[in-house]
C-alpha cells in the first residue's frame, strides 16, 4: 500500500515546488469536491495531495477600475456572497452556484472545476463567455491563458507539471453589457449539464450589440468558445433573427457524443435552444445595466 | 367523505389512540444519529470482508487461483464456490413464498458462470479494507466470456443467448425440448374475449415498455457475521426480516435454524429490496472459516450492480368499450424480465393488471424470462405499478376516444364489492370507487390550467397480505407495557403497533414501548413487507393485549375478592362491572402491576396469528405537469394521492406512505433507468446518473385518506404502503399526453425521449 502525504502551503512559489518534485503523482486540492470522490472510489491514486486554499492569492477576490481578479480556489458560497462580482459578472456567479449543493457550494471552486478537466464543467462556458484568463503560475515562471484554451480534452488540461491556477482574471464589463449561464439537467440540482451555455453581451445606445460571447459546455470534448455565436449577434438588435442565428451557430458548433447523459440529436438540439435562451436574459441584464 | 364509517374499536365503540398522530417511537434517536444502522454495528476482532465481482454480464468461470491472495499477510479467509455447498435445484416453500436455494447460492456466489455485470465471484476476509482491497486484486479468475442478453424480448428471441442450459419454459404444453431463457408462462381468463371485443364500439391496442428500477434505498446493505467455535452463529443485518435471513443463511450454510440468531438493525430503507441476502451468508461462512466476526458493507456502486431492482416489463395491452362506456374486454401480454434467476413477479403483474374493473371478459398470458443483469428483488407492490401503468394508459386513451372524462369513465366500470378479480376471487368492501370521487371531487381536479400543462388521472390496486405474525406484550412494574414484535419497521410500523396496543390495553400510547426483536426472542414473524405489518403483526399485537386484558382483570378479581366475570376493563382501568359486584374504585394498570408479585407473578402475554383477509388497497392519483416544449423536460406542478387505507391508525405515517411511493412513482415514469454498455456492463451505477427525483424535483404531494373498513381487523386496517407506487406512471403519462397530444408507452419519459416524440408528432413505442 502507498502512503499518502498532504501538504498545505501558504505561498504559490511553496505549493509549485512541491507539486513539481513530487516523486510520483501529486494532485492539487482546492474544495476536494471532485478530487475526494476520485480517491474514494479509485479513479486517481495520488502519493501527495497538497492543498491551496492556505494560500492567500488563491483565496482572494480583488476588483479595481479596470478587472476582476478572483482567487482560483474561492468558493462559490464565498464568491455568492460578493457584490461587486455578482454585479459584474452575474452569469459567472450563478454558473458556479449552480454547482452541487449547499455543502458543495461550501468548497468547490472555479479553479477545481475547471482544473477537473470535465468538459461539462458549469461555471467553464461562463468564464468563456465572460472571457475570462486564468493566471498560472509554475516551476517555469507565470503566465496567462484564456479559460478556453485550457482544457485540451476530457480530464486532459494545458497546465504544465507542477503548474497550477492562482486566479482567474475577468475584464471590468462596459456599461450597458450583460452575461447569463443556463445549462440542462433531466432534474433540478445534483446532476451533471447534458449542455451548459453561457452568453455574455454588450449594447450601444442604440441598442446595437458590439461584443458578444457564447461559451457552450457538455457538448465536445472540450467546452467551446463559439465565435460564430458571436458574429450572430453582433451588429444586431439581439432580435428574433439573430436569436435563431445564434442557436443555429450553437447547435452546429457541437460535437457531442452519445453518452448515458444525452444522445447527439439531443445535445445538439439543446444547445441552441439554451444559447437563445442565455442570450435573452443577458439582453434583459444589459438593457438594465445602462 | 361519503365512507361509511363503521363502529369498531374498544367496546364502547370510538377509538381513542389509533388515528391519533402522536411521534413516532424511533423518530428521536434517527434524526439525532443515535439509531444503529447495518453498518454501524462492530464487535471486537472484526474482519473486514469484501467482495470480487465479475465484470462481465455473462461468462463462464474457468478457474479462481486465490493463493496470492491467500499468501498476503491479514487476509483470514476467502470464499468462492468451492466453500459453498452445492444445493439441488428445487422450489420450495419459505414463508409466504417459494425460493429455490440453488438458484439463491449462486446468487450470492456464482458457480459455473457469472450472469451479471456485478456478480459475486469470491470474497476476502482480512484485517483491513486496505489489506482486503489488495487481495481481491490478487484474486485471478480465469473467464471465458460469453454473449449475453440484456432485454426482455431480445432475451425471448430463438437465438437468443441461453442462460440456464437446464431451463425449459414451465407451463406451456408440451414442455420444450430446448433450453431457453423464458422460465414459466402464466396465465388467467374469464368469460368470453371474442364476444366481448365485438360488443366493442372502440378498441384501443399498444405496446408499452417499462426499465428495471431500483428501490433506492438510501442505507446499502451491511452485515457482521460471528460464527462461534460452538457452532452457534450470531448475525446482525439491515434487513426486512431477520427470520428470512435466518432461514436462508441455515439453508445455504447447512446449519440448523436454531443455531442462528439474526439481530435487525435500524434500516434505512427497503422498500422490498431488503427481503433478500447478498452479503450475510457469504460474511457467516468467512466468520466460519476465520474464527471471527467479519463485517461487509455494500458501496452504493455495489448495490447497483449487484442488488436486485425490479422488473422491466414489455406489455401489450387491448381493451374495448362501447360508445356508453361500458369496457367490455380486455387482454394482456406481459413479459417480465427476472434478471439473471428465475422470479420475476409476473404472477402479481397479471393478477393485477386489470383489477381496478370490473371487466367480464378477459385474458391475460405473462412470461418470466431471464437476462444477465441482477436478479431482480421485490419492490413496492412488486409487478404491479409495470402492468398497470399499461393498461391505465389505454384505459385513459379508451376514456379519450369516447370523449368521456376518465375518472368517469374509470367509475362507471371500476371494482366493487362483489366484483370477481380475473384471478379468482370477489372482492369484498373495496375502496376503488371511493378513492376516484373522492379525486374527481377534489379542488385541484377542476382547477384550471396553463399553457403546456396537462393533467392526468389513474388508479391502482394492490392485494395486501397478511401472514405469520407473533407479538408479546410484557406489563411493567410501573403498568407501561413493552410490546415486541419480529418485523424490522421500514415504514413507521412501530408506532402502528404501539397505536393499536394502546388501543386494546386502554392506555396512551406513550405508556407503550414497541421493539423489534431477535430471532431468539420472538415466535416467527413473516418478513416486512406486502403491507403486511400494520394489519397482520397489529392484530397479533392486539391478541396478546387482549390476553394481557384477561390476566389484569383476573388480577383485580382476586384483590377485590371478587369473581372475575364482575370485573370490567375500560380505559386502562379494572372497574367492578356494576354495583351489585362491590363498591371498589377502579383500579389502575399501575396499581395492578405494583401488585403482580402478589397476585400471580409477572403478568405477560404472547399472540401468534396467520392472518388471513387482508383488505385489498386502491389509490387514484391526480397528476399536474408542464412540458418544456423546446427540451422536453417535465415539471410535476401539483400532485394529490388518494387512497383507502381502510383505518389509518396514524395517518400522518399513512400520508408518509402515500407521498413516498407518489415520488419513487415519478422517479419512475421521468428518468430512472439503468444503461448497461454494448458488454453488458452498468454504466450508471450510482445516484448521479441513476436519477432518482431530488427534493426540489417535487411539488408537495398531498395526501387525501378514504377509510372504508376492512372488516378483517378489528379497527378496520388495511395494507397501504404499496399501493401509491402503483398509479404515478400512468398519471405522469396521461398528465403528458393532456399537455402535448404525445402518449408516451416507454419509461422513463425522460427529455431526450419526450422531446424526439414530440419532434415526431405522435407515439412513441411500439403502437
Ligand atoms: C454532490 C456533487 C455535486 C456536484 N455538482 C456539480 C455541478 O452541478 N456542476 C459541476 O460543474 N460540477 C459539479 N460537481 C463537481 C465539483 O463540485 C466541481 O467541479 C467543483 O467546482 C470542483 O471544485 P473543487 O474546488 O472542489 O475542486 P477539487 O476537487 O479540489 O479539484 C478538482 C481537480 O482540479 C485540480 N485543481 C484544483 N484546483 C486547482 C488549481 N488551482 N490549479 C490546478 N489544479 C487544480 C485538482 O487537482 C483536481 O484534479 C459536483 C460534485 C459533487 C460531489
Amino acid at each position: 500500500m502507498s502512503n499518502l502525504q498532504f501538504e498545505a502551503p501558504e505561498t504559490v512559489e511553496d505549493a509549485v515546488r512541491l507539486l513539481a518534485d513530487a516523486d510520483g503523482e501529486a494532485k492539487a486540492l482546492a474544495g476536494g469536491t471532485d478530487l475526494l470522490v476520485q480517491l474514494r472510489t479509485d479513479f486517481v491514486r495520488p502519493g501527495l495531495i497538497v492543498d491551496l486554499k492556505r494560500i492567500p492569492a488563491l483565496m482572494d477576490v480583488t476588483a479595481n477600475g479596470e478587472e476582476i481578479r478572483v482567487g482560483a480556489a474561492v468558493s462559490g458560497a464565498t464568491l455568492g456572497k460578493n457584490e461587486a462580482v455578482k454585479a459584474a459578472w452575474p452569469g459567472v456567479v450563478e454558473a458556479l452556484e449552480l454547482i452541487g449543493s449547499t455543502q458543495i457550494q461550501g468548497r468547490a471552486s472555479l479553479g477545481g472545476n475547471l482544473c477537473n478537466g470535465s468538459p461539462a464543467a458549469d461555471s467553464v462556458p461562463a468564464l468563456i463567455a465572460a472571457g475570462a484568463v486564468c493566471e498560472i503560475a509554475g516551476p517555469a515562471g507565470s503566465r496567462s491563458m484564456p479559460v478556453e484554451d485550457v482544457i485540451t480534452g476530457p480530464g486532459q488540461l494545458a497546465l504544465g507539471p507542477g503548474e497550477i491556477v492562482v486566479s482567474f482574471v475577468m475584464p471590468k464589463p462596459p456599461p450597458r453589457s450583460g452575461d447569463a449561464y443556463l445549462r440542462f439537467i433531466p432534474r433540478t440540482e445534483m446532476d451533471i449539464a447534458v449542455v451548459g451555455a453561457g452568453v455574455a453581451l454588450t449594447l450601444d445606445e442604440a441598442g446595437v450589440c458590439t461584443h458578444a460571447r457564447l461559451g457552450l459546455g457538455a457538448v465536445a470534448p472540450t467546452p467551446l468558445l463559439v465565435a460564430d455565436g458571436a458574429e450572430a449577434l453582433i451588429g444586431t438588435t439581439v432580435d428574433d433573427d439573430a436569436l435563431a442565428n445564434l442557436a443555429a451557430a450553437a447547435s452546429a458548433a457541437c460535437n457531442p457524443i452519445d453518452d448515458k447523459r444525452g444522445t447527439i440529436e439531443y445535445r445538439v438540439k439543446v444547445a441552441g435552444v439554451l444559447a437563445r435562451r442565455a442570450a435573452l436574459i443577458a439582453l434583459e441584464r444589459a438593457r438594465s445595466n445602462g | 367523505m361519503a365512507t361509511a364509517k363503521q363502529e369498531i374499536g374498544n367496546g364502547n365503540g370510538s377509538l381513542k389512540y389509533v388515528g391519533t398522530r402522536p411521534w413516532r417511537p424511533d423518530g428521536v434517536d434517527k434524526v439525532t444519529g443515535r439509531a444503529k444502522f447495518g453498518a454501524d454495528i462492530s464487535l471486537p476482532g472484526m474482519l473486514v470482508g469484501r467482495m470480487l465481482r465479475s465484470p462481465h454480464a455473462h461468462a463462464r468461470i474457468v478457474s479462481i487461483d486465490t493463493s496470492a491472495a491467500r499468501a498476503l499477510p491479514g487476509v483470514k479467509a476467502i470464499v468462492t464456490r468451492d466453500e459453498l455447498p452445492d444445493i439441488p435445484n428445487q422450489w420450495v416453500p419459505a414463508g409466504e413464498v417459494a425460493v429455490n436455494y440453488r438458484d439463491m447460492s449462486q446468487n450470492v456466489m456464482a458457480r459455473e458462470k457469472a450472469l451479471y455485470d456485478g456478480h459475486a465471484v469470491a470474497a476476502v476476509a482480512a484485517t483491513s479494507t486496505a489489506i482486503a482491497k489488495q487481495a481481491i486484486d490478487l484474486i485471478e479468475v480465469d473467464y471465458e466470456v460469453l454473449p449475453h442478453v440484456i432485454d426482455v424480448r431480445e432475451a425471448m428471441e430463438p437465438d437468443a443467448p441461453v442462460l440456464h442450459d437446464d431451463m425449459f419454459t414451465e407451463g406451456v404444453e408440451p414442455t420444450p425440448e430446448t433450453p431457453s431463457n423464458v422460465f414459466k408462462k402464466v396465465e388467467f381468463a374469464h368469460g368470453d374475449l371474442d364476444a366481448g371485443f365485438a360488443q366493442a364500439d372502440v378498441i384501443v391496442e399498444r405496446t408499452f415498455t417499462t426499465k428495471p428500477v431500483h428501490q433506492g434505498y438510501i442505507e446499502p446493505h451491511a452485515v457482521v457475521a460471528s460464527a462461534g467455535e460452538d457452532g452457534q452463529c450470531e448475525v446482525w443485518c439491515c434487513t426486512q426480516g431477520q427470520f428470512t435471513v435466518r432461514a436462508y443463511c441455515a439453508n445455504l450454510l447447512g446449519i440448523e435454524i436454531g443455531k442462528i440468531n439474526v439481530t435487525p438493525s435500524e434500516i434505512g430503507g427497503g422498500f422490498g429490496g431488503k427481503t433478500v441476502v447478498y452479503l450475510e451468508p457469504i460474511a457467516l461462512r468467512l466468520s466460519q472459516l476465520a474464527g471471527r466476526p467479519v463485517k461487509m458493507v455494500m458501496s452504493r456502486e455495489e448495490v447497483f450492480r449487484a442488488s436486485g431492482p425490479t422488473s422491466g416489463g414489455a406489455m401489450t395491452i387491448k381493451m374495448g368499450a362501447t360508445k356508453e362506456g361500458k369496457i367490455t374486454a380486455a387482454k394482456a401480454w406481459i413479459a417480465y424480465q427476472a434478471g439473471a434467476f428465475p422470479g420475476s413477479p409476473i404472477g402479481p403483474g397479471c393478477m393485477c393488471v386489470f383489477a381496478p374493473y370490473d371487466i367480464e371478459n378477459a385474458e391475460v398470458e405473462g412470461y418470466d424470462v431471464v437476462v444477465n443483469r441482477p436478479k431482480v428483488a421485490a419492490y413496492r407492490a412488486p409487478g404491479a405499478p409495470i402492468s398497470e401503468f399499461a393498461s391505465e394508459g389505454v384505459v385513459d386513451e379508451l376514456a379519450k376516444k369516447l370523449g368521456i372524462d376518465p375518472a368517469e369513465f374509470r367509475l362507471m366500470n371500476a371494482a366493487k364489492e362483489g366484483t370477481r378479480a380475473l384471478y379468482g376471487p370477489k372482492f369484498g368492501p373495496v375502496g376503488c370507487i371511493e378513492t376516484l370521487e373522492a379525486a374527481r371531487q377534489s379542488e385541484h381536479y377542476s382547477t384550471p390550467l396553463g399553457p403546456n400543462q396537462g393533467r392526468g388521472i389513474a388508479t391502482g390496486f394492490w392485494f395486501n397480505i397478511g401472514g405469520e405474525s407473533c407479538a408479546t406484550i410484557n406489563v411493567n412494574e410501573d403498568g407501561t407495557a413493552t410490546v415486541i414484535e419480529g418485523n424490522p419497521d421500514i415504514g413507521g410500523s412501530r408506532a402502528s403497533i404501539q397505536l393499536q396496543a394502546a388501543e386494546a390495553l386502554g392506555i396512551p400510547p406513550e405508556r407503550v414501548r414497541p421493539l423489534v426483536a431477535d430471532t431468539d426472542s420472538i415466535g416467527y414473524t413473516f418478513l416486512t413487507g406486502g403491507s403486511r405489518v400494520t394489519f397482520a403483526t397489529g392484530m397479533a399485537a392486539i391478541d396478546a393485549a387482549g390476553k394481557v386484558v384477561e390476566q389484569l382483570r383476573e388480577r383485580a378479581a382476586k384483590i377485590w375478592d371478587i369473581p372475575v366475570e364482575a370485573v370490567e376493563w375500560e380505559d386502562g382501568y379494572a372497574k367492578p362491572s356494576g354495583s351489585n359486584a362491590g363498591d371498589f374504585e377502579p383500579m389502575s394498570m399501575a396499581e395492578i402491576a405494583a401488585q403482580a408479585g402478589k397476585t400471580g407473578g409477572p403478568i405477560a402475554a404472547t399472540a401468534t396469528i396467520n392472518a388471513q383477509g387482508a383488505g385489498p388497497g386502491f389509490g387514484t392519483h391526480v397528476c399536474d405537469v408542464e412540458v418544456d416544449r423546446e427540451t422536453g423536460r417535465v415539471t410535476v406542478l401539483r400532485y394529490t394521492a388518494v387512497q383507502d387505507a381502510g383505518k389509518a391508525v396514524h395517518p400522518s405515517y399513512v400520508e408518509g406512505q402515500m407521498q413516498g411511493g407518489a415520488a419513487q412513482g415519478i422517479g419512475w415514469a421521468l428518468n430512472e433507468e439503468y444503461i448497461y454498455d454494448k458488454d453488458g456492463r452498468l454504466e450508471n451505477p450510482g445516484f448521479l446518473d441513476y436519477r432518482m427525483p431530488v427534493a426540489s424535483d417535487l411539488p408537495m404531494i398531498d395526501a387525501v385518506i378514504v377509510e372504508v373498513p376492512n372488516p378483517n381487523h378489528p379497527y378496520g386496517v388495511r395494507g397501504v404502503g404499496e399501493t401509491p407506487i402503483v398509479p404515478p406512471m400512468a398519471a405522469v403519462a396521461a398528465a403528458i399526453e393532456n399537455a402535448t397530444g404525445v402518449r408516451m408507452t416507454d419509461l422513463p419519459m425522460s427529455p431526450p425521449r419526450l422531446l424526439e416524440a414530440m419532434d415526431n408528432g405522435g407515439a412513441n413505442g411500439g403502437a
